[in-house]
């Protein structure tokens, strides 16, 4: 059972990743990723509401009519994407103010849809819970590296920890919106020859398996 | 009500389109963006039925919004009820255009459903809420973000179709190109933010 949850976790982390394979749900979230906190903030709502999301419906998956199938997956998500509103205007009202329309935008992000659709529909709640977990977590990852990278290079900061000295000139373009896109291309683009690379490579060992052994260094 | 913003609807319209375009300086919509642009003529149906929708959900959203939700004080509901907002409008859309213009209908159809789930629709709505606009500023910015984004789905389809016989490197082909190009094209956009700054 460990192994099988653990794959699933490597599934959306890495081999599936919703950005880097599935190119989903970068609407939402692309727009607060030139503020590492509020990206780091916006990810954990959406592994939430996409984790909890996906359990729910997953238990349910056997009550609901397939013909309002979408209305109600939509309805289940955003009861959790509410909390996380809720939540976030109690607890943290400043970043909520900031994030604005984003956190209500987390209820059409397509990754949520797309693993109730996709996993949760066909498997049981346990193992859509670890799905949604993972792939909210995969899609985490990539946006706070993304984050990083534009926060770091526009603001000379990370997490508004200033990094370097006066002399930094802040690039302007990272903290406008084509700076986003730029990023997201360069990491798939990344993600992508590694992926071809890895590939080759194994293709190359199967090759060097079959024919004789490949001459030493010379 | 709440004091609307000193705005007027026609500057708002024009704003909405280029200095604020909802898809390259709010990121919204990307999605089926990028899945559609690879087709000119798709991209011009989903365009239209996108306009359409935004227009009309911001305008019921708004009376559903200060007519309903407010006066009742469930605001904590806001996002379910507008959700079911659009997808009702959705649906009615559907099958009015069913109804009175079945050729239409055959080039729309498919794109009606997808649109439940744009977050463009939902942004917009979104965006009037928090931005407290009047209704006919509403009306004005929902159908000025549904033609900004029509306009932007139009541009980059056909940028697409120059690029398709192109050397791209084999890391970037498809998504990654069609990403930069959007860049770009949010680039060339921030150009416009001289002409009329609106928030």
């Amino acid at each position: 059972m460990k192994g099988k949850n653990a794959a699933i976790m490597k599934e959306g982390l890495w081999t599936n990743n919703p950005i880097f394979v599935q190119v989903l749900g970068i609407c939402s979230t692309l727009a607060v990723t030139n503020n590492v906190r509020n990206t780091l903030i916006m990810a954990l709502g959406v592994t939430f509401a996409t984790a909890f999301g996906s359990l729910t419906l997953s238990a349910i998956k056997n009550l609901i009519p397939r013909k309002v199938r979408m209305i109600v997956q939509v309805l289940v998500l955003s009861f959790y994407v509410i909390l996380v509103d809720i939540v976030l205007r109690a607890y943290a009202p400043a970043i909520s103010k900031q994030l604005g329309p984003y956190v209500g935008l987390i209820i059409t992000n397509c990754i949520l849809m797309g693993r109730a659709e996709a996993y949760a529909a066909a498997n049981k709640p346990w193992p859509s819970f670890v799905d949604g977990v993972a792939n909210g977590l995969g899609y985490g990852a990539v946006l706070t590296a993304i984050a990083v990278a534009r926060e770091f290079l526009g603001f000379g900061s990370v997490l508004g920890l200033r990094l370097v000295g006066d002399w930094f000139t802040p690039w302007t373009i990272m903290i406008m919106a084509p700076s986003a896109f730029f990023l997201v291309a360069l990491a798939l683009w990344g993600s992508k020859s590694l992926g071809a690379r890895a590939e080759a490579k194994k293709k190359a060992a199967k090759a060097a398996a079959g024919a004789p052994a490949p001459a030493a260094k010379s | 009500m709440p004091e609307a913003p000193l705005v007027s609807p026609l500057v708002l319209f024009f704003a909405s389109i280029l200095t604020s375009n909802i898809l390259l300086s709010n990121f919204l919509g990307t999605c089926s963006f990028i899945a559609i642009s690879k087709d000119w003529k798709s991209s011009f149906g989903l365009g239209l039925a996108v306009t359409f929708v935004i227009g009309l959900c911001a305008g019921i959203c708004w009376a559903v919004l200060y007519l309903v939700v407010i006066p009742l004080g469930i605001e904590y509901l806001s996002f379910v009820i507008f959700i079911i907002v659009i997808a009702a409008v959705v649906q009615v859309l559907e099958m009015v255009i069913d109804r009175f213009s079945p050729s239409l209908y055959m080039s729309l159809g498919i794109f009606l459903p997808l649109i439940t789930v744009n977050c463009a629709v939902l942004g917009a709505v979104l965006f009037m809420q928090i931005r407290k606009y009047d209704f006919i500023q509403s009306i004005a910015f929902g159908f000025g973000s549904g033609a900004g984004w029509w306009l932007a789905i139009m541009l980059l389809a056909a940028i697409r179709k120059r690029i398709e016989n192109n050397p791209v490197p084999a890391g970037l082909k498809g998504t990654g190109i069609t990403l930069i190009t959007i860049g770009f094209m949010a680039m060339a956009f921030i150009g416009f933010s001289g002409m009329i700054a609106v928030q």
